[in-house]
Order: structure tokens, then C-alpha cells, then sequence
């Protein structure tokens, strides 16, 4: 061992061998030992020789599993110029503790800023502060011309290949369906994915404000202003531009299920589409945005909200198990109670975000494995694997392979814990699953080929974490994109060039009148004046229809005297 | 009796009408009786009447009397890219009846920022000195705006329309946003009137012809490729969800597509009060003919949304009209001739659109339908007149033969058959989509308002005798569901006591949501760094903010005082 274990942060050289465990990758389980060697696995298999001197860990016959990768985490989202209590140490030191050792956070740029700027930001935070690796997904505030160079600039040399667009947050994300379109086909030239935030924000903004007129403020009036038929709305439409454009597309929270049907059924129709329930909405539900307990209310709120339909966790597991959704996600996005607190007289000023990110695991493993829905494979892909392989990072992440990453649980699958906050490492004072049991949870997780949890202990170390580049194109998403792209060219109808008549446009702009402001224009009544126009309009009508028999000329000349020209024959 | 000396007084009714030995099939039963008209209504029905003397007999031997059809969606009047339609409301109104039609809904087209009652008079006069056959009028609201309210309603209240369309599509001339449909459907049912979309999603389409021109695609095929299913089926599930957030009841007029069809049979399932509408050219006809050799044929199929390609498509939405999904058959008819649909001949975008179906109309659905045994007689009459009748409030005295009912009677005959050509066809158009199709079933009599004005195979009507039907707000049977869900839908607060906890600082409220996203350049405090570029000062400003989680923490402190949580904030 070449133990030069000092401050630097990657400390890779560690040799560990993990035996009698059982490989559990999303294709298949065998048992088998696994070698590690500065960071990587070196060998997979029985009987290994290995040098002297290696630390051994005993499996006992436990799980060996790819660690797991949260695709949706924000650790440095600021709401209003406040940032989340789990930053990128807290956040990734209670993925960690979860069995999670790879994180994706999202870049949130304010309207406005350069994309750059922020990505470089997040990037500076987080190799200071994170203890597992760690990508960026970028978000775009708005789109422009400008964002172009930079998006291009993110995909070519920053390894970035998927960036979030909002179809809320109206007149402030929000972005039109051309502005999508043009994101979409813009972002598929790059070979990006496109992930989308669905809902409806015209829509939202509106029943905001009549459930405030209502005199509703509390959290109950996020969900009664954004219902889930708002979310499956969007959904569908998202879908629909991604088919349009031929371009692969990631649903980010999915949270009812009429948004997750939506998907199932887009994909049974081929589409390329991807959903990605989040733990919160795969163990609690909605009806505690009507706690009597404001604090508590509050914690829950986050965007699409959970459904209050208490049946959504189960159907959103068994979409899960059978593979129409695909990824886990936590949005983990934790704020303080105080800082929940700004939005106590108005819903809509509550900062959304919930925790999620150490609890991921354990409750698909609660939820799904040990219901029986889904099985130890499925539960590595959805937890894992899937991820890996629609941003790029398979197989160095999310599989047990020679020559991936070793980053590895040990998992146990009997374990229960309670959940709650006094002994979670999130730094949030509220835990939304407050009191939930959980079966199942990491006995150890490697990261990098060392152990940063043991039995309970977490030997983290604050700037480990490296930044894990991702290229464009993932094979997973844009195979069937590329083939698509080749069948769907669009190709004209030779025809010979029409020489018939062709009727004399006059020029129309008489109708338009430039301002639809003026609300006085259209009332009803008008005094004698005025009223003038509207008889002049009658007379033009009469004209108008005396204008049929220029047209009953053009009608004749179909019928020419040198005989019909051929090209606009009937028939 | 003679019509030809019928005097231009437009409308008096004076014949008396027997007809007799006929079977009356309305929406829910038939049986046999006679019928006695006098006065343009139905004054009795049964066997044996007792009817004065000299009354003209029109025998019905061995044929079906009917409803005279409603063709609830009409573009005989408003004008496209300031084209007039070649079929004005005397030849439009005239092949309806000639069909079995006896009542239009035309479409009244507001142009952005002119009034609705302007042009919902001009548009009521030119078919009163024009129309043949009683009609009755929807407005098209190209720009919603708050504005219009009072207009709205002066137009439900006292002119009688309840039924007012909107664009989806149309971008940037007559498409509304999803905002602007909130807020019209809104105020629509607190009228008590009936939304209708034009379910397309505008936007996407004109990012398509864009691309599609820049591909050198510039025939009709365009049209269709462009107004794929998806962007019908999208706006159509929009459409329905708004609909239901502002409890609205919706109309969806001219569902051309499958996807789209099946988008309004499942919320129908789900119970929304919505209903949709196809048309005869897609229930006849499909999309293949864009890609027809020939310019003038390609073009005259040119309509939004656009005839779906799938051949299938026609079969499906019959089985659907069928079964109840869907609920009303109308024509769309918008003809254009050869020579205005060839202002778009080098660009497809400028073809005007619209397709011919007002006479065919009832012969497609019979043929489609009853004759290939899905349907039976009284669904038939149910989608061709009293599904319409009911939705827009003109039931009973339109959409029924039963007594007080306006005389509009078609004697309908199963078993001819006629071939459509654009040779024979009443309209001024000279392509006619349908061209050499047989459909089995045709009107052989057609009376309408108590006077006999198609027997013998002669057509006989008088320009301007056609009525305007009023209709009245609130239909019992699209708002009793509505009415119903308003009270049901009080959404209700969580009483709790007020929050007294720790509220962070926000300082900063102003600063990091910019007022005007257009400046770039960052909107957090600004370092000194000058000769700099803006990327590397980009770092430093990082490590401000990564020192900013002391305060933070201080405050998350607090969240335990020495006091004793407060507890409210509790975490029980």
C-alpha cells in the first residue's frame, strides 16, 4: 500500500477486497469477490489473487451494489438570496449515509445571468465541499440568442449534456412552447438532454391568485393551486414537443398519477421520454400540506406538490418495478423552518424544497423491493444504473465492472430504521418523513474505492468529491433519436407548377387595429358619431358579396377555351 | 302548390302540410304516424287526424321522417386573408337544405380589435337578406381581452348567442394564450355559455412551416406535416384541462384525428362535461390526397386541423360518433375556389382554409354509419340534429319532430344512393372533395319551416327566408353538471394559529429577482475586479456566497431559543 494518505483530497491509492458478497447489477446477481485499487475495480470474480496486505471486508453474503446516483439534488439553490441549510457538504456527506455516492445538482441561474458564470460557481462550491463525486445539470432561466453560445460552450468543454428547462414559474422561467421548441432543437443538435419541469405556470398563476383572493395563505393553497391535472398538462405537451422535434426528453419530479400515465402512454407509443419520481413522492403524500401544524405544512411544499391522493406512491412504485418510469430522484432542496417562514402569510412566497436525498434508497428498497413489485436488479437500475446510462456515465457509474468506479454498498436488506430528524444528516430541522419505518439501508459505501460509511459512522471528508464530465449523446437516449432522425427526413410532392388562376389579394391590413388595449374600442353602445363606421361596414358587406361575380369569371376560366391546362384538372 | 310566387317578405307561413305514412324517428324512438304542419310548426302527430280540408298531402310511404339536420359549425361569411368565401350564406344555406339540413351555426369572425357586436350584426344581417334556411350564429374571439366582458354580455343576454369559439392556433393573429382561455372560460360560465377551442397548438406549428418552407416544401403535403395529430391532440388535452380548472363546459370543434378523439373520450370518462365534433370531410374522406399530384386537388382538402393521413382515421371516428363519444356532426364548410386557394401556390401557409361538406353532411354519416350497421336510425338523428339542438339551447323546437316543434322535417330515403361530383353538387365551388364517392341514403323531401323546399329531386328556396334562432344562456344539459360542480368546488383554508416562529431575513428581496431579465449581467453584488472579464469574476463572487451560510446558521440556531420552542414550530 502506498498509503500517502495526506491532505490532498483523492485519496485513491487505498487496496481493498470485498468478499463473499453477492454482485447485484441491474442485469444479474452473482456472488462473487471484488478487488479494488486506487479507486477502481480491478477484478470481479471467485478466488482472486490479490497482493498481501490488502484490507479485507467481509461481505457475509450481503448485496454488493453499485452506489447509487441522485439525479435531482439542489444544494445551492438560493431562494431570495437564501441558500439551503444542506449545502454541498451537508447534502452530500446524508447522500453518503444513504448509500448514495454520486450526485447530479442542478445549476440555477436567475434570469439573466450568464450560464457560465453560475455553472463555474456550483463547480467551485462543490469541489470545496462535496464528499461524494458529483455532476451539474444546467438549468436555463430564459431563452435567448446569447444562451446559445454559452450552451454549446457547456456541452463542448464543460461536460455538460443535460440542462432543465420550466414550463412554470410564470414571468420568470417560464419559457413559451416556441421558445421550448427552439430549446429542444437547439439542445438536440448538441446531443443534450432535455430535462423539463411540467406544469402548467399560466395556468398555476391563475388559480394563485383566486385561492389567495379566496383568503387562502397557507401551504394548502399550493396544492389546491397547482392540481395534478396542471402537471399532467404539461407533461403531455412536453412530450408532444420532444416528438415533434425529435429530441429525447427527462420529466423531472414526477409526482401524480395521471403525469406518470401520461408518460406510460407516450412511450408505448414510442416516444423518447424519460419519468423520474423522487422519494418524496414514493413515500408520503399530499395530505399533510393540511397539517394544523404550519411548520409542518410548510416543509412539504415543493413543485409539482405531492399529490394528496394517498394511492400515488404505490402506482408511482409499480410504474417503477415495470420500467415506465426509470430513474429515482430525491430534489432534495432543504430549507429552514425560519426560511420556509418568508411564505407564512402568502403560499406562494414559501421556498419549495423538500429532503429526500438520504432516504432515497432505503424506501425504494421499503416500497418496492420488499413489497415484491420489483427485485434486487430492478432496484439497482432504478436506483443507479438507469441514471448512469441516460446522462452519460455508464459504466464508469452504476455498475459493478472491472474498470468502473468503485463506488460500491454493501447493502442490507433487513435493516429497519426509523426515520427522523434528530438523526439524519441533512441539516434541515424538519424531516418530511418524520416517524416512517424503512427497511433496508447501507452497511458500508465506498466511494472512490474508500470507505466514507461504516455501520453507522460516517468518515466523510469535506472536498473529495470530484467532478464527473459527461459527453453529449448518450447512447441510451439518442440511438433511437439518430435512426429517427434518418426514417422521419420530410420530403415534398413533385408537381409541375400550378398555372391556373389565381385570385387578386387585396390587401387585407383593414381589419387589424393595432391596440388591443384600448378597452374602450370594443363596448358595446356607441353614440350616433361613431356609429357611422359600423354602417359602413354593412354597405361593405353588400359589396362584398357583389364581389362574387368577379370570382364567377375566375370560376370559368377553369374551364378555358384552349382547354383545361392539365395540372389543375379534376380528378 | 307553388312557391315561385312566394313573396320577398322573407318569412310567413300559411302552408298546411300532411305527411303521411312515414316512419318518425327521433333521437329516442320511432314509430309510425302522420304529421300535421300548420303555421311552420308541428301542430299534431298520430293516426287518423283530424286536419282541414285542401291541405297539401306529402306521402312518405316506406321512408323515414326525420328531424331536419343542424350542421352546427359554418363558415359561410368570414372572409380569410381577405378572400370571401366562394358560397355565401344563399349558396351555402341552399346546398344544406338540398342535403337534409335545415338550421346553420355559422361562424361570426371577430378580426383582433374590432367589436363582437359589430360584427356580429353585420354578420346577422348579410344572412338574413341571404340565408335560405334558419340559422343561428357562435362568435370567435380572436383577442380575449377584460374588455369585452360587457359585450359578452349584451351577446348572451340579450342577443342570443351562447356559444363563442377560441383559437389555440393561429399564432401572433388569432391565438390566445392559456392565461387569456382562463380567464374567457371563466367569464363563459359565469354567462352561462359554451366554450369552444380550436384545438391546435399554434406554436409549434409555426415553428414547423418555418422549417418546413426553409426545406423547400412548399405544396399542400406541407399543410398536413406541419399540423401533425400530435399538435391537435396536445392542444385538445390543453383545452380540456383548462376547461376543467375554470369549470367550463368545452366544445371541441373539428376533431380530425384519432389521438384527438380519444383524448376527449377519456376525459368524458373521467367525467368532464366536454364534446367534440367531427366533421364530415373527417368522417368521409383522409389526409392521403395532400400528397395528390395535382395542385388544385392537394389544395382543396386544405383545413385545420388538417384530414389525417391514416386511412383508418374515418371508420374510428364514426365507431366513436357511435357510441357517444363523440357527439355532434357538422360540415366546417369553407370553400375557397381553385383560384383564391392558389394565392398560397408557392407557399402552402397562404392556402385559405377550408373544405366543402354542408350537403353531404347527413348522406356521410347515414353511409358510414347506419348503412355499415353501427349506428342505429335514432343515434343518427341524435349526432345530425339533437345533440345539437340541446347543447345550444334550441331544443325542443329544433332537433325533434314532436308537437310545438318548428316544422324543419326531412323525409329521408335509406335506399337511394347518390354519387357526389363537384358537376351536380349546389355550391359554387369546383372541387369537390368528395369527388365520385356514393354515399347510400338521401333526403328525398326537405321542409323546412312548414314549407316544402326540396321534392322531386327540384330545390326550390327563397333567398332570405331564413330566421336567425336565438338561443338562450345556461343549457340544462351542459350546465346542470356545472352548476352542480360550482358548489362542489369551494375549496377551503386550514384554520391554525398564526405562525410564530423565526422568519428569515430577506434582504436581498429585490436584488436577486431582476426586474428586467434582459441585462445580463449578474445580479448579485458586483466585484471590483475591473480590468477583469466577467467569467473570472464570476469565482470570487462564489466564495461570498459560500461564506454567506454563517448568518444562516445563526439563524437556523434560533429555531431552538432559550426560550423554549415556540409551538407552533414544533416538529411533532
Amino acid at each position: 500500500m502506498s498509503g500517502s494518505k495526506n491532505s490532498i483530497p483523492h485519496l485513491t491509492s487505498e487496496r481493498l477486497l470485498i468478499k463473499g458478497g453477492r454482485v447485484v447489477n441491474d442485469d444479474q446477481s452473482f456472488y462473487a469477490d471484488v478487488y479494488i485499487e486506487d479507486g477502481l475495480i480491478k477484478q470481479v470474480g471467485e478466488n482472486l489473487v490479490v497482493p498481501g496486505g490488502v484490507k479485507v471486508i467481509e461481505a457475509n453474503g450481503r448485496m454488493v451494489i453499485p452506489g447509487g446516483i441522485d439525479v435531482n439534488t439542489c444544494l445551492m439553490k438560493s431562494y431570495l438570496g437564501t441558500q439551503p441549510v444542506d449545502d454541498f457538504f451537508q447534502g452530500t456527506k446524508a447522500a453518503l449515509a444513504g448509500g448514495t455516492t454520486m450526485i447530479i445538482d442542478h445549476v440555477a441561474p436567475q434570469p439573466g445571468d450568464s450560464l457560465l458564470e453560475a455553472f463555474e460557481r456550483w463547480q467551485e462550491a462543490a469541489d470545496k465541499k462535496a464528499c461524494c463525486d458529483y455532476s451539474l445539470h444546467v438549468d436555463i432561466p430564459q431563452w435567448n440568442e446569447n444562451v446559445k453560445d454559452e450552451l454549446e460552450l457547456l456541452v463542448q468543454d464543460k461536460g455538460i449534456n443535460s440542462f432543465q428547462v420550466y414550463m412554470a414559474y410564470k414571468d420568470v422561467y417560464q419559457m413559451t412552447d416556441s421558445e421550448l421548441y427552439e430549446a429542444f432543437s437547439f439542445l438536440k443538435q448538441l446531443g443534450a438532454v432535455v430535462l423539463v419541469h411540467a406544469e402548467n405556470g399560466d395556468l398555476i398563476a391563475q388559480e394563485q391568485r383566486k385561492i389567495l383572493g379566496m383568503g387562502i395563505t397557507g401551504p394548502e393553497g399550493h396544492p389546491l393551486s397547482r392540481p395534478e391535472e396542471l402537471e399532467a398538462e404539461a407533461v403531455f405537451r412536453a412530450i408532444t414537443l420532444g416528438n415533434r422535434v425529435n429530441c429525447p426528453v427527462y420529466i423531472t419530479k414526477v409526482m401524480s398519477k395521471s403525469a406518470a400515465d401520461t408518460i406510460t402512454q407516450a412511450r408505448r407509443k414510442g416516444s423518447v421520454v424519460f419519468g423520474e419520481p423522487i422519494t418524496a413522492s414514493l413515500a408520503t403524500d399530499g395530505s399533510h400540506y393540511w397539517s394544523k401544524n404550519w411548520a409542518k405544512a410548510a416543509a412539504y411544499v415543493t413543485s409539482p406538490p405531492l399529490s394528496p391522493d394517498q394511492t400515488t406512491p404505490d402506482h408511482l412504485h409499480t410504474l417503477l418495478a415495470c420500467g415506465d418510469l426509470q430513474v429515482v430522484g430525491s430534489s432534495h432542496c432543504a430549507y429552514s423552518t425560519s426560511q420556509k417562514a418568508i411564505g407564512k402569510d402568502d403560499f406562494t412566497l414559501i421556498p419549495e424544497g423538500i429532503n429526500g436525498v438520504e432516504e432515497r434508497m432505503g424506501f425504494v428498497w421499503d416500497k418496492a423491493v420488499t413489497m415484491g413489485k420489483m427485485d434486487e436488479n430492478q432496484f439497482v437500475a432504478v436506483t443507479s444504473t438507469n441514471a448512469a446510462k441516460i446522462f452519460n456515465l455508464y459504466p464508469r457509474k452504476g455498475r459493478i465492472a472491472v474498470g468502473s468506479d468503485a463506488d460500491i454498498v454493501i447493502w442490507d436488506p433487513d435493516s429497519v430504521k426509523t426515520i427522523t430528524a434528530k438523526l439524519q444528516q441533512s441539516a434541515a430541522e424538519y424531516n418530511i418523513f418524520e416517524g416512517l419505518e424503512c427497511r433496508g439501508g447501507p452497511v458500508l459505501v465506498l466511494s472512490q474505492g474508500q470507505v466514507v460509511y461504516e455501520e453507522g459512522k460516517l468518515h466523510a471528508q469535506q472536498g473529495t468529491g470530484r467532478f464527473i464530465p459527461r459527453k453529449p449523446f448518450p447512447d441510451y437516449a439518442y440511438q433511437r433519436v439518430k435512426f429517427r432522425n434518418q426514417v422521419k427526413r420530410k420530403q415534398g410532392v413533385t408537381r409541375g407548377i400550378y398555372d391556373g388562376p389565381v385570385y387578386d389579394v387585396a390587401p387585407t391590413p383593414k381589419y387589424i387595429t393595432p391596440s388591443p388595449s384600448a378597452k374602450t374600442s370594443p363596448t358595446s353602445h356607441q353614440p350616433p358619431p361613431i356609429r357611422n363606421l359600423h354602417q359602413s361596414n354593412f354597405s361593405l358587406s353588400g359589396a362584398q358579396i357583389d364581389d362574387n361575380i368577379p370570382r364567377r369569371s375566375g370560376h370559368r376560366i377553369v374551364a378555358p377555351p384552349g382547354g383545361r391546362s392539365n395540372i389543375t384538372s379534376l380528378g | 302548390m307553388s312557391f315561385q310566387g312566394k313573396k320577398s317578405s322573407a318569412r310567413h307561413a300559411g302552408d298546411r302540410l300532411i305527411i303521411k305514412g312515414g316512419k318518425i324517428v327521433n333521437d329516442d324512438q320511432s314509430f309510425y304516424a302522420d304529421i300535421y304542419v300548420e303555421d311552420g310548426t308541428i301542430k299534431q302527430i298520430g293516426e287518423n287526424l283530424i286536419v282541414p280540408s285542401g291541405v297539401k298531402t306529402v306521402d312518405a310511404y316506406g321512408q323515414l321522417v326525420i328531424p331536419g339536420g343542424i350542421d352546427a359549425n359554418t363558415n359561410l361569411y368570414s372572409p380569410q386573408k381577405g378572400l370571401n368565401p366562394a358560397d355565401d350564406f344563399y349558396q351555402g344555406t341552399r346546398a344544406a337544405l338540398s342535403g337534409g339540413t335545415t338550421t346553420i351555426m355559422d361562424h361570426v369572425l371577430v378580426e383582433p380589435g374590432t367589436s363582437l357586436l359589430t360584427a356580429f350584426d353585420q354578420w346577422k344581417d348579410a344572412a338574413e337578406q341571404r340565408a335560405c334556411c334558419d340559422f343561428s350564429l357562435h362568435v370567435d374571439i380572436t383577442r380575449w381581452h377584460e374588455g369585452l366582458y360587457e359585450e359578452l354580455e349584451t351577446l348572451v343576454k340579450d342577443k342570443g348567442v351562447n356559444s363563442f369559439l377560441f383559437f389555440m392556433a393561429y399564432k401572433d393573429k388569432y391565438q390566445s394564450s392559456d392565461s387569456q382561455l382562463y380567464e374567457a372560460f371563466s367569464v363563459l360560465r359565469d354567462l352561462g355559455a359554451i366554450a369552444q377551442v380550436h384545438a391546435e397548438n399554434g406554436d409549434i406549428i409555426d415553428e414547423e412551416q418555418k422549417k418546413l418552407l426553409c426545406l423547400g416544401i412548399t405544396g399542400p403535403e406541407g399543410h398536413v406535416i406541419s399540423h401533425s395529430e400530435e399538435v391537435e391532440t396536445e392542444a385538445v388535452y390543453r383545452a380540456i384541462t383548462i376547461a376543467k380548472q375554470s369549470n367550463c363546459p368545452l366544445y371541441v370543434t373539428k376533431v380530425m384525428s384519432k389521438s384527438a378523439a380519444d383524448v376527449i373520450a377519456k376525459a368524458r370518462k373521467k367525467g368532464m362535461v366536454v364534446y367534440g365534433e367531427p366533421i364530415t370531410a373527417g368522417l368521409a374522406t383522409d389526409g392521403s390526397h395532400y400528397w395528390s399530384k395535382d395542385w388544385a386537388i392537394a389544395a382543396a382538402f386544405v383545413t385545420s386541423p388538417p384530414l389525417n393521413p391514416d386511412p383508418s382515421t374515418p371508420q374510428y371516428l364514426t365507431s366513436l360518433l357511435a357510441c357517444g363519444d363523440l357527439q355532434v356532426t357538422s360540415s366546417a364548410q369553407a370553400s375557397f375556389s381553385t383560384a383564391q386557394k392558389a394565392v398560397g401556390k408557392d407557399n402552402f401557409t397562404l392556402i385559405p382554409e377550408g373544405t366543402n361538406g354542408i350537403e353531404e353532411r347527413m348522406s356521410v354519416v347515414w353511409d358510414r354509419a347506419v348503412a355499415t350497421g353501427m349506428m342505429d336510425e335514432n343515434e343518427f338523428v341524435a349526432v345530425t340534429s339533437t345533440n345539437a339542438a340541446k347543447l345550444f339551447s334550441m331544443y325542443p323546437r329544433k332537433g325533434r319532430i314532436a308537437v310545438g316543434s318548428d316544422a324543419d322535417i326531412v323525409i329521408w330515403n335509406p335506399k337511394e344512393t347518390r354519387i357526389i361530383s363537384a358537376n351536380t353538387h349546389n355550391l359554387n365551388l369546383e372541387v369537390n372533395i368528395f369527388e365520385g364517392l356514393e354515399f347510400r341514403g338521401v333526403a328525398s323531401v326537405v321542409i323546412s319551416g312548414g314549407r316544402v323546399l326540396l321534392e322531386d329531386g327540384k330545390l326550390n328556396v327563397t333567398e332570405g327566408s331564413g330566421r336567425f334562432i336565438p338561443r338562450k344562456a345556461f343549457p340544462d344539459i351542459v350546465y346542470k353538471r356545472i352548476k352542480a360542480r360550482s358548489k362542489m368546488a369551494e375549496a377551503h383554508g386550514v384554520p391554525r394559529g398564526n405562525y410564530d416562529g423565526p422568519v428569515h431575513d430577506v434582504i436581498s428581496m429585490t436584488k436577486s429577482v431582476p426586474p428586467t431579465p434582459t441585462t445580463r449581467g449578474p445580479p448579485c453584488p458586483k466585484t471590483l475586479t475591473g480590468p477583469r472579464n466577467l467569467h473570472q469574476s464570476g469565482f470570487t463572487l462564489a466564495g461570498a456566497q459560500i461564506d454567506d451560510h454563517i448568518p444562516r446558521r445563526s439563524a437556523q440556531r434560533i429555531v431552538a431559543p432559550p426560550g423554549g420552542r415556540s409551538n407552533i414550530t414544533s416538529l411533532s
